[in-house]
């Protein structure tokens, strides 16, 4: 396994990059990060995997969009080895 | 042009891109304001930006504002790293043959900026305390 990549349930791993920005860069200490989580995960399992290690972070689920390589999606969306996941806190531009 | 930028915004040099032949151009400036909302004297500004997204995301505004308002030029550059009050944070050109079509555009580009650009800010107080600022108008 990856220096700093986190286990997740599941013998088969995919890795996926985690980006994070905000606040949320702040709660999770990286604003990037390698996840190891079983092949077929949900974007919604990349969460929980996020929010066991960082319990804060769940108050920010509802706030919070995801993008799944440069693309938002929903929490059903299944990931793929090498995904780049950014979470997006609610934004402040101007 | 669409561009997240750490140096000051210089808004004479988006200007030389404006179109010739057209005959309205409105430059709108975003600045970083001396006073919070609640009153409390602001020492600046930090922001990042998800870049690719943002920039995309610029885009796709002036897409919108063209599909809306017609044939307008639009350039939309936005600063991140750390602003001082004054300094100029997001600049927004738009042209177009008439005047109307750009001052739509322009404030279309900016609103629509603040609601949905992956770019976030964490605003410094004089006092040193600091906090993530979420735009009022955000999609969400």
């Amino acid at each position: 396994m990856r220096a700093g990549a986190v286990p997740v349930h599941g013998t088969h791993p995919i890795v996926i990059r985690v980006l994070a920005f905000g606040r949320l860069r702040e709660l999770l200490n990286a604003g990037e990060t390698a996840l190891d989580i079983r092949a077929g995960s949900r974007v919604g399992d990349a969460w929980s995997a996020l929010a066991d290690r960082c319990p804060a972070l769940d108050e920010h689920r509802s706030s919070t969009r995801i993008a799944c390589n440069g693309r938002i999606v929903a929490l059903d969306h299944v990931l793929r080895d090498g995904d780049e996941v950014a979470l997006l806190p609610p934004v402040g531009g101007g | 042009m669409f561009a997240i930028v750490r140096e000051p915004i210089e808004p004479r040099r988006l200007e030389e891109a404006i179109r010739a032949g057209d005959g309205g151009a409105v430059t709108f400036l975003g600045i970083v304001r001396g006073r919070a909302e609640d009153g409390r004297a602001v020492s600046g500004l930090s922001y990042e930006a998800f870049e690719p997204l943002a920039t995309s995301e610029f885009a796709k505004i002036a897409d919108e504002a063209r599909e809306r308002f017609g044939d307008v030029a639009l350039t939309i550059v936005h600063r991140i790293g750390e602003l001082g009050t004054g300094e100029i944070s997001v600049a927004v050109v738009a042209s177009a043959a008439r005047r109307v079509a750009a001052f739509d555009a322009c404030r279309y580009a900016i609103d629509e900026l603040k609601r949905r650009a992956p770019i976030w800010k964490k605003e410094r107080y004089a006092d040193g305390s600091a906090r993530w600022r979420e735009n009022r108008e955000n999609l969400l």
